[in-house]
């Protein structure tokens, strides 16, 4: 069976794990380095940024995460997450992970009530608009040439794919469709279980 | 492509990203500086953290905005402030300044003595206290996107924190077994709404998020929340009312997120000079509690 580990040092992570756990994949939540054995991928939740990246930092999580997705580990983030896995945050903090060649805004779509849903098409996920939730969300200002655009909002790029590294704007786990999920088991974890290991 | 603001979805949700953070009351940008610095997930905007609103007595209402906007422009992390229960203008006032969540709170002396405010109505998302599942549910059917214990803020003791969710996990865990005759008359009992009662019922949560609040000033305190089912832990005067501040704030954090290690929990204690000073609230008289205020 399928292993996800889920990054739950802060936020909906345990949306992700239902999610990913009605999809009939076995997960895990990350909090120490102990947790990151045996996994055939790693989600990074939605939540805030600055408090992730903080824990994760704190707790060794930083570099190990980083080798994994560098040596062929997929992984997915979605809002925080997202902003977790760019190479540049544009406001000139330092980057967490930095294994995606974007460049991230954080919160530039407003405050909370500026918070909106929307129906985004996202092409790779079929034909039928995805119900996305966007919170005081990122968008990605610009990619490398390796990076892939799934989607975008009103021009602001809010998905992205580069190689195994998945990574959107808004949050999925908050909805019941589980399309982006499965597009992550099914287009990335699964043809990477022959390569990698 | 069409989009909606002020969604239940996008209010709701809002609150789901703030799990299992640590939310902190800040009375000026250095102390927001500082929390954000420390990891918590959001920072709760006020002239006065609720010990300080206890000694000086009086009528305790909405922050200066002028303070509001200086936190909001020293940190990146969401910034929620209180209004008083009922206030419909302080609520409409911290919607107009943008501020991310508003807290109707006890803590400040409420405004009306029979309605809270319609929070439907707003496109921001509110917070309220509550003391057990009727009330929680209350606050949810006027349009609570998140519920928080009362605890009884500003005495750094836990008791009451503890109270409110045992008495809360403790309700649900009954209403899950009840049949449907049951739950009318439990909805009438409760002073809840059939509808939701039913959703707990059906789901064994509260339909919104439900952190722990009011008393805690201590790692250990924040964990003991999480283990009694807290989403998630404000801490008030807990911060900036004991001696070292930056590093009890950290502890404060950690220990939320590794609720359950225990060794981690105790290392994180260490040193870590005295937490505020707290009251036994048995010296407390009833016009001084503050969570009996709500309706």
């Amino acid at each position: 069976m399928m292993k996800i580990g889920v990054v739950a040092v802060q936020g909906a992570f345990r949306e992700h794990q239902r999610m990913l756990n009605q999809l009939g994949v076995d997960t895990i939540e990350i909090k120490r380095s102990q947790h990151l054995e045996n996994l055939n991928g790693i989600v990074l939740p939605g939540g805030e940024s600055t408090s992730i990246g903080k824990l994760m930092r704190e707790y060794g999580l930083i570099e190990p995460i980083r080798e994994m997705v560098q040596q062929g580990t997929p992984i997915f983030g979605t809002c925080a997450g997202m902003i977790v896995m760019a190479k540049t945050i544009s406001s000139g903090e330092e980057p967490h992970l930095a294994v995606m060649d974007v460049t991230v805004s954080r919160n530039s779509f407003g405050r909370q009530k500026d918070s909106f849903e929307a129906d985004l098409d996202m092409d790779v996920i079929g034909s039928t608009p995805f119900p996305a939730v966007f919170i005081r969300a990122p968008h990605i200002e610009s990619v490398g040439e390796n990076v892939r655009v799934l989607s975008r909002y009103q021009g602001r790029i809010v998905a992205v794919q580069e190689k195994h590294c998945l990574a959107i704007s808004f949050h999925p786990e908050l909805t019941d469709d589980s399309r982006i999920h499965q597009y992550f088991l099914e287009k990335i974890v699964q043809p990477s279980l022959q390569t990698v290991r | 492509m069409a989009t909606n603001v002020g969604t239940e979805r996008v209010k709701r949700g809002m609150a789901e990203m703030q799990k299992g953070g640590v939310i902190m009351d800040v009375i000026n940008a250095e102390q927001a500086k500082i929390a954000e610095a420390a990891g918590a997930c959001a920072v709760m905007a006020l002239e006065r953290v609720p010990s300080d609103i206890r000694a000086a007595g009086g009528v305790a209402r909405m922050a200066d905005p002028t303070i509001i906007e200086e936190v909001m422009k020293a940190v990146s992390i969401p910034v929620m402030a209180k209004c008083r229960i009922g206030h419909i203008v302080e609520a409409r006032i911290l919607e107009s300044l943008g501020v991310d969540y508003i807290d109707e709170s006890e803590v400040l002396t409420p405004a009306d003595d029979k309605y809270h405010v319609d929070k439907r109505k707003f496109t921001v998302p509110f917070v309220c206290g509550a003391r057990d599942l009727g009330e929680a549910l209350r606050r949810i059917a006027e349009g609570a996107s998140m519920i928080r214990t009362k605890g009884e803020p500003g005495t750094g003791n836990i008791i009451e924190a503890v109270k409110h969710q045992r008495m809360m996990q403790a309700k649900i865990r009954e209403v899950q077994n009840m049949s449907t005759d049951e739950l009318y008359a439990e909805a009438k009992n409760l002073g809840a709404p059939f509808e939701l009662l039913l959703e707990v019922h059906n789901t064994g949560k509260l339909p919104v998020v439900n952190f722990a609040a009011g008393g805690v000033a201590t790692p250990a305190d924040a964990a003991l929340m999480m283990e009694l089912g807290s989403d998630g832990v404000f801490v008030g005067s807990g911060i900036f009312k004991s001696e070292n501040p930056e590093k009890f704030a950290r502890a404060v954090v950690q220990a939320t997120t590794h609720y359950q290690d225990y060794e981690l929990i105790g290392e994180l204690s260490k040193g870590l000079g005295s937490p505020m000073k707290g009251i036994d609230l048995n010296t407390l008289r009833d016009e001084e509690r503050m969570a009996v205020r709500g309706w």
